[in-house]
């Protein structure tokens, strides 16, 4: 496949960035995007040129780490992460516009490389249980529901990758917020805590700049863990009762 | 994953739960469940000039006799008035806080931007709610406070008012509109509403309040727009 990319460029933080253009050739459809984007910068580094900075880590869809809005996108066409997206999703000959997540709690560190330090610090606010350390309990002391532990699972496969947030029209984080509120409010071990975590989680979101929730449903479309958006209706919810009692 | 940068925020301490961008949502349902309500007894009133004139201004002066001799002549009205001040206020200027929250949390906009699974209702509450609140104060000017004839003609009888206004096909295409807006508005809204206030936590329930979201849409609306329609084809006379 022969493709023209237009890719935001931004030496550091602090610069002017710009959309450029450039042209790569044969790339294999059964590529991941990342490994054209590697190509791009084989070449570019032969000509003596800065390569494009892009996030990566596992490459196998686990980490979160890997973003770029994909022709207007989160994670391009395919509800998956952009390690998992392969060529064969675009057609030859095609126009690839390339872009960082926007986001003031997002920024652009360089290129395409933007720094999430906000989401750990909305999870250094609540996303935990606190527990004894020493032995460990007994596992058949506190029981759990099938259902409840099989939907907190799922919740918990939120990998932080940041594409709600990116594709929400207000930037709000509330996907992200309500996946770790949702799981650990389902389970004995997140009840002493259920209250201070979602109004401690919720105000250092909104101290990040994340934006507020309008119910839109861009963010469940993009996660390419496909949480729900039922999660924030339970966030809602557990705010509301945190307001009740006095939070 | 993180990059961290050097100028990060702090981490919060002891904040309030009502100091939240949530807390503003939940003021916004509330008083947009309010308008709600309002506006389908309305709808219901404003049948009423199907039965003509005197059936029309029976109802509208009996809005005003309502509770007597407990409550004095427009009581209820006025407490009914009060109530839908105070929630336009907490409805509009929590909606101008969270629209200013929203536009700083995304500075740089996007090159191309996909919004594909999204209502279209969803993306225009905000434009579409000013559009109300532009309409609403036309339609208070015309009926309520200002009594505004348009066709230049009496004003003291609420009826002959209302078939004089609609008899001008502008003003109809007006009022149209608006109920559009309005339309609009409470799709989005309703479903929004119900999510804001933590209903919506299964996939079915989400179903339904996107269903009533359509239901109260078409019925307010379309309830709203027939007086108007059945006026200017002539149907509702003098
Ligand atoms: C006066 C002009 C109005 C303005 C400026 C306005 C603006 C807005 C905005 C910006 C939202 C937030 C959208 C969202 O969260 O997705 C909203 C929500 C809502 N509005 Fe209005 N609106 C107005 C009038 C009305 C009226 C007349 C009604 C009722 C018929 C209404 C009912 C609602 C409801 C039910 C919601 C959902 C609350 C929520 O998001 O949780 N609004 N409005
Ligand atoms: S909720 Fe989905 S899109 Fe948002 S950070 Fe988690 S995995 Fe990514
Ligand atoms: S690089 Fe780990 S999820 Fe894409």
């Amino acid at each position: 496949m022969n493709l023209t990319l237009k890719i935001w460029r931004q030496p550091d933080p602090d610069a002017e960035g710009a959309v450029h253009t450039y042209e790569v050739s044969e790339i294999s459809e059964d590529m991941s995007f990342l490994e054209m984007l590697d190509v791009l910068n084989e070449d570019l580094n032969a000509k003596g040129e800065e390569p494009i900075a892009f996030d990566s880590d596992c490459r196998e869809g686990i980490c979160g780490m890997c973003s770029l809005m994909i022709n207007g996108s989160a994670h391009g066409p395919d509800v998956t992460t952009t390690c998992q997206l392969h060529m064969r999703s675009f057609s030859d000959g095609e126009t690839i516009t390339i872009e960082p997540w926007r986001s003031e709690a997002f920024p652009v560190v360089k290129d395409l490389v933007v720094d999430r330090s906000s989401f750990d610090r909305v999870i250094q606010q609540g996303g935990y249980i606190s527990a004894n350390t020493g032995s460990a309990p007994e596992a058949n002391s506190v029981p759990v529901g099938h259902d409840k532990a099989t939907r907190a699972f799922n919740m918990a496969t939120c990998i932080g990758c940041g594409a709600c947030v990116a594709s929400c029209p207000n930037g709000s984080a509330s996907l992200f917020v309500g996946a770790k509120v949702t799981q650990l409010g389902l389970l004995p071990q997140g009840q002493p805590e259920r209250d201070s975590r979602v109004v401690n989680m919720v105000a250092q979101a909104d101290e990040e700049g994340f934006g507020g929730c309008t119910n839109i449903g861009e963010c469940a479309a993009a996660c390419p863990k496909e949480i729900p958006l039922d999660v924030i209706s339970q966030l809602n919810k557990d705010l509301r009762t945190a307001i009740r009692h006095g939070y | 994953m993180a990059t961290p940068t050097k100028s990060a925020p702090a981490l919060v301490r002891n904040p309030q739960s009502t100091r939240s961008t949530i807390a503003l949502k939940l003021l916004m349902a509330s008083s947009g469940i309010i308008f709600v309500l309002f506006v389908l007894v309305h709808m219901y009133g404003n049948l009423k000039a199907f039965g003509g004139h005197d059936a029309f201004n029976e109802y509208a002066e009996h809005l005003r006799t309502f509770g007597e001799p407990m409550l004095p002549y427009a009581g209820l009205l006025w407490v009914i008035r009060v109530v839908l001040i105070v929630s336009l206020v907490t409805h509009v200027v929590t909606a101008v806080a969270l629209w200013r929250r929203s536009s700083h949390a995304r500075p740089v906009k996007y090159v191309a931007k996909k919004n594909g699974h999204s209502a279209l209702s969803s993306r225009t509450m905000r434009w579409g709610g000013l559009t109300l609140l532009v309409f609403i104060v036309w339609h208070l000017l015309n009926f309520t406070i200002g009594k505004v004839n348009p066709s230049g003609g009496a004003t003291g009888d609420p009826y002959n008012l209302l078939v004089d206004t609609f008899d001008l096909w502008w003003m109809t295409i007006i009022y149209l509109v608006a109920m559009a807006a309005l339309a609009m508005h409470l799709h989005h809204g309703t479903w929004s509403a119900a999510q804001t206030l933590g209903l919506t936590g299964t996939a079915r329930a989400r179903a339904r309040a996107k269903a009533l979201g359509w239901v109260l849409a078409v019925v307010i609306a379309g309830g709203f727009s027939l007086v108007p329609i059945f006026t200017v084809v002539g149907v509702i006379t003098k």
